[in-house]
């Protein structure tokens, strides 16, 4: 029986040693944020010590070097393209997959599963060149469009709805609900959880992401958050780290907020069954 | 439930269908049909048979670039599971300090790669890092200056150690899930029985953890086998091609080469890889757990 107030030996040193295992993750996001207020000489010569005082250069320099609204604004809408039209396209596929009965469900059950042994690392070269035959590189087309739909999403969705019952649908069809209604005004409700962790986590990869939009741009025009941030530290910054750590702080807040904010809903997608 | 049309069930899966295909299916098939040309973008394409594959097989190069990318999943598998299964035996205790701590950990698994690594590659500096420095300190006077990202020997190492820092957090929230679900009931009848802690932990935990473990390590090895990002910012695939692993390579020969049928051969083998590594876990997920999920 564990009594929570009664503070045991075994329980002190378990604290003990937990705190100074969070410390292995803690005091690297502290340097990065105390190292984005030093200066550049503060740096160089004494890069252990913390800033004298707050100063924000790093973050001006970060400003005037990318447009971090505009290119914020970009992640944004493409995260969120993505994870809105993932959820809205497994709603109805996993529809017909859990609950009606048609010749040919069980391949195209198989084709969703078959993608999801596809990762994007191994469809980037063909995918790359079926855009450039159509002059969609570098365009938002070719960061949304290959994720609006989510083979794992449409799986959890189908894995989900197999547990409604199907008299609700049944009930449903007796009031004169249309199919479209069902789907989107019924069943989307029922499954808010589900849909909800599946756009948390979706939005937050997305968003995070680094490699697709750094292989499908040539150009500012759709460049996202990551992409950026890490060129800002190849353009030749050097000893000028203070500048990097700014834009990783600038970078990383969005989705530790969101983290802070929603961690059941990201917890829950994480874990398996 | 029979559709109200037949046209239905088609009409609701085929936008998903489409896409499915078009962006997972019909892509493998192109880079099997490009992997027998040489093309540079420029100019046209030339049949060449397997010329891509021998070249590629034939210099060792591949090899090496699969290897590589296997030792590397290697450290980075075992240093998530057993460091997230620590973690998670440690962490699993009420309070707002442990729900802190868990927090803080798990954290890393959110933030993006490229933060990750600017941040890791800032911290290794050997001038100024700080676990640079405490790194040169080890090693006593005279070590080299460099950061270990520029030496052959340690570059994939330390790649493997940032990238478990990434993921650790996330073999400890699911361990911790499934620690949470043992009955406590189960703990308690072996520890009247007498038994101590660590044998309620290898007789009655462990045995109970081992489908969590199988899922946990499959899910990191296909993880760590498709690593680019770390590559990428912190060594570019050096020094030396020491920290060349296989998406990195597609990359090159396609973006820096123009080379499309090197590439294209490479993704080919690249998957075949994939799927040998999926067969595997489903064998393992089926032989611990009669619920594969």
């Amino acid at each position: 029986m564990r009594q929570p107030h009664a503070l045991t030996v075994g329980g002190l040193l378990a604290r003990v040693a937990a705190g100074l295992v969070a410390l292995v993750w803690v005091v690297p996001y502290a340097w990065m944020v105390l190292t984005s207020f030093k200066t550049l000489p503060e740096i160089v010569e004494r890069p252990l010590a913390p800033p004298t005082r707050l100063d924000w250069g790093a973050y001006r320099e970060v400003f005037a070097t990318v447009p971090v609204a505009r290119t914020m604004g970009i992640t944004f809408i493409m995260a969120v393209a993505i994870a809105a039209s993932q959820v809205a396209m497994a709603l109805p596929a996993g529809y017909a997959l859990a609950k009606l009965q048609f010749k040919g469900r069980g391949g195209a059950f198989g084709i969703i599963l078959a993608c999801l042994l596809v990762p994007a690392p191994a469809t980037f070269v063909p995918v790359f060149l079926m855009f450039a035959k159509v002059h969609l590189v570098d365009t938002m087309a070719a960061l949304v469009l290959p994720f609006a739909v989510s083979a794992l999403g449409t799986f959890l969705v189908r894995q989900a709805l197999a547990g409604v019952p199907d008299e609700i649908i049944e009930a449903a069809r007796m009031d004169g609900a249309s199919e479209w209604r069902i789907v989107y005004g019924i069943l989307g409700p029922m499954l808010k959880p589900t849909l909800v962790s599946l756009f948390l986590v979706s939005f937050v990869f997305h968003y995070s992401d680094y490699f697709w939009p750094l292989v499908m741009t040539t150009s500012d025009a759709v460049r996202t958050l990551p992409v950026s941030m890490a060129l800002l530290r190849e353009q030749g910054t050097g000893a000028r780290w203070h500048i990097v750590m700014a834009g990783n702080v600038v970078l990383s807040t969005p989705v530790l907020v969101l983290f802070a904010a929603a961690q059941r809903h990201l917890l829950r997608a994480v874990r398996p069954g | 439930m029979r559709p109200r049309s037949r046209w239905h069930p088609w009409g609701m899966l085929a936008p998903s269908l489409v896409l499915l295909v078009a962006f997972f299916i019909v892509p493998i098939g192109v880079a099997a049909y490009e992997s027998f040309f040489s093309w540079d973008l420029l100019t046209p394409p030339r049949f060449v048979r397997t010329a891509n594959y021998r070249a590629l097989f034939g210099h060792g190069e591949l090899l090496h670039v699969a290897l590589r990318t296997l030792g590397y999943s290697a450290i980075v598998v075992t240093g998530t599971m057993s460091l997230g299964l620590a973690m998670a035996l440690l962490v699993d205790r009420p309070g707002a300090f442990m729900a802190f701590v868990r927090a803080s950990i798990f954290s890393a698994y959110v933030v993006s790669w490229v933060a990750v690594a600017l941040l890791w590659m800032w911290m290794l500096d050997g001038d100024s890092g700080i676990v640079g420095q405490a790194i040169r300190a080890l090693r006593g006077p005279g070590a080299p200056v460099l950061s270990v990202l520029g030496e052959p020997r340690w570059a994939l190492v330390a790649l493997a150690v940032v990238s478990v820092w990434k993921l650790a957090g996330y073999a400890m929230i699911i361990f911790l899930a499934e620690l949470q679900s043992i009955p406590r009931s189960l703990l308690e009848a072996a520890a009247l029985d007498g038994a101590g802690a660590w044998p309620r932990f290898r007789h009655v935990t462990m045995p109970l953890l081992m489908p969590t473990a199988a899922f946990v390590g499959t899910t990191t090895l296909v993880t760590s086998f498709q690593a680019f990002d770390v590559v990428r910012i912190m060594t570019q695939g050096g020094p030396a091609r020491a920290t060349e692993l296989f998406v990195y390579a597609i990359y090159e020969q396609i973006f820096l080469d123009l080379s499309v049928g090197r590439a294209s051969a490479i993704t080919v083998v690249f998957f075949a890889m994939l799927l040998a590594i999926a067969g595997l876990q489903l064998r393992v997920w089926r032989s611990r757990d009669p619920v594969v999920r």
